[in-house]
């Protein structure tokens, strides 16, 4: 299997930052704000290797700098420091060296992401076909008719009622929301596709069917995909490799089942320990 | 007598427990060697770290000591405590397979889809993977009524069922089986023993804990019995 995301030294810093900074913080001292100069640290030297079609697992309770890892990767937000490749069709893009417009091109086109929010994947003013629409006509499908059947398509698989694909997604509930969502973000059968606590709030039915929706997806696209959830379920059914945060660094990174049966990290046992 | 598939050479493990700065010993000093076509099985008491070893050699954990060396498929020879995850997730996929007291799945997934899983991983097209894990089951005796349920519903018996035809289905090179038979009735634990007598004939090297000692009489080749993990000193747990 080929790499087709390399991250190397991450980091994100709010705040004037100060030398101490790096040092005052993170797990040993307890904490990820700077007692010198008031800088949140919220994330430092995060490195990770994904290959083609694999699942890597991020793992950490709130605000232990997963979705900061995240956001910085697909462009939401901008690192301080670090470096990230990814691999298009085979050719390596420093993706924080490219243009806006090359930017905007790779997360439209080879990334999709599926917030935990819905509200921040999906415009809730159009229809659930639209918002896949929206999608569609940014990469090369003009034709309405074209468009509207891969729409369809989409929300067929992803088990929304056809019935409802001309309605609005506020109307929706929220598994159905998630479902939209996907379906948006995989519109453009994207290589890389990145999910932020997408299961985190639903019920456990539900869950428990998104999840089996998004193995299946895996199986059938070859989709590599980076899954951010403080759930040790989610991490243990999706995931073959998983880091750990925690005040923004990297503690612990493994086999995801070496991670749950033999953690090496004082907190990760903890963590472990307290699973239901 | 062929070269062997596996070597496991001074292999110990103990945890670390840092909240309760302690130290918990298991398995340690333990070396072997697992022949293609045979059985070793390994016996000792509750606690002595026979499944550590069994976790060790597939890394579900991390060994503290010795070298776990594996002659692969393809001529190689690694030592799988020095190979990279992508490695032994690779060596999972094709030539390692591990069947647990313990089933672990997709809520709700239909149990042929569950057994065909190893397959489908391997890129075997899904009609295929189903019949082959039908198959399977049905040598397990395992009702076809029950295929489309998920395994989560069912008794203890069929679920190991379900979880050695997992196991079984890729005819991997290497199957490290951990009690598995432990709640299984006589009829069953037969058509299970003649799974792995069968396995055996296909070249699969096998290294098992048994429940029942009748188990490990009928089908081990080789008897391997651990020695009981290493008293530790005192201070060991302070320094953790």
């Amino acid at each position: 299997m080929n790499k087709i995301l390399e991250a190397r030294d991450l980091s994100k810093l709010y705040g004037p930052g100060c030398p101490q900074c790096l040092e005052l913080t993170g797990p040993q001292a307890d904490t990820n704000l700077c007692p010198r100069c008031g800088t949140v640290v919220a994330m430092h030297g995060v490195s990770f290797d994904l290959h083609e079609g694999e699942i890597l697992g991020v793992m950490g309770e709130s605000g232990s700098g997963k979705s900061t890892v995240v956001k910085s990767l697909c462009f939401d937000l901008q690192p301080s420091a670090g470096k990230a490749t990814y691999w298009d069709d085979g050719a390596p893009q420093d993706l924080f060296a490219l243009n806006a417009a090359r930017q905007r091109w790779i997360r439209n086109h080879s990334f999709g992401i599926v917030y935990q929010d819905p509200r921040q994947g999906l415009n809730f003013n159009i229809t659930a076909g639209g918002n896949i629409a929206e999608r569609l006509l940014m990469s090369d499908l003009a034709d309405y008719g074209a468009i509207r059947s891969r729409a369809k398509e989409l929300l067929a698989r992803m088990e929304v009622l056809l019935s409802r694909v001309d309605d609005l997604p506020r109307n929706f509930s929220g598994g159905m929301r998630q479902r939209v969502q996907i379906a948006k973000a995989l519109a453009t059968r994207p290589p890389l596709l990145f999910l932020d606590e997408v299961t985190s709030g639903l019920d456990l039915s539900v869950q428990a069917r998104i999840l089996d929706l998004i193995l299946e997806i895996q199986q059938e696209l070859k989709t590599a995909m980076v899954v951010v959830t403080h759930d040790l379920g989610v991490i243990r059914l999706l995931t073959d490799r998983a880091i750990v945060m925690k005040y923004g660094r990297i503690i612990e990174s493994g086999l995801t089942d070496q991670i749950l049966e033999d953690p090496q990290h004082a907190f990760t046992q903890r963590l472990v320990a307290s699973a239901l | 007598m062929a070269a062997p598939i596996l070597e496991v050479e001074g292999f110990g493990k103990q945890f670390c427990l840092h909240e309760q700065g302690k130290v918990i010993p298991s398995a340690h000093g333990v070396s072997f060697k697992v022949y293609p076509g045979q059985l070793t099985a390994l016996i000792g008491a509750t606690g002595i770290g026979k499944s550590s070893v069994l976790k060790g050699i597939y890394r579900t954990y991390l060994p503290c000591a010795g070298r776990v060396t594996y002659h692969g498929a393809d001529g190689s020879t690694e030592d799988l405590q020095q190979a990279s995850e992508h490695r032994i997730l690779e060596l999972r996929r094709g030539e390692i397979a591990f069947v647990t007291q313990f089933l672990h799945c997709l809520p709700r997934k239909p149990t042929l889809d569950v057994v065909a899983q190893p397959l489908l991983a391997q890129g075997l097209p899904v009609d295929e993977a189903r019949r082959r894990a039908g198959a399977l089951l049905s040598a397990m005796q395992l009702p076809e009524r029950l295929w489309s349920l998920s395994p989560a519903t069912f008794s203890g018996g069929e679920r190991q069922r379900v979880n050695l035809a997992r196991g079984f289905i890729s005819r991997p090179r290497l199957l490290l089986l951990d009690e598995p038979t432990a709640s299984l009735d006589a009829a069953t634990a037969e058509s299970v023993i003649r799974l792995i007598q069968g396995l055996k004939q296909a070249g699969t090297a096998m290294l098992a804990i048994f429940h029942q000692p009748e188990m490990t009489r009928r089908l081990a080749d080789q008897v391997l019995e651990l020695a009981p993990p290493l008293p530790l000193p005192e201070t060991a747990g302070a320094a953790a």
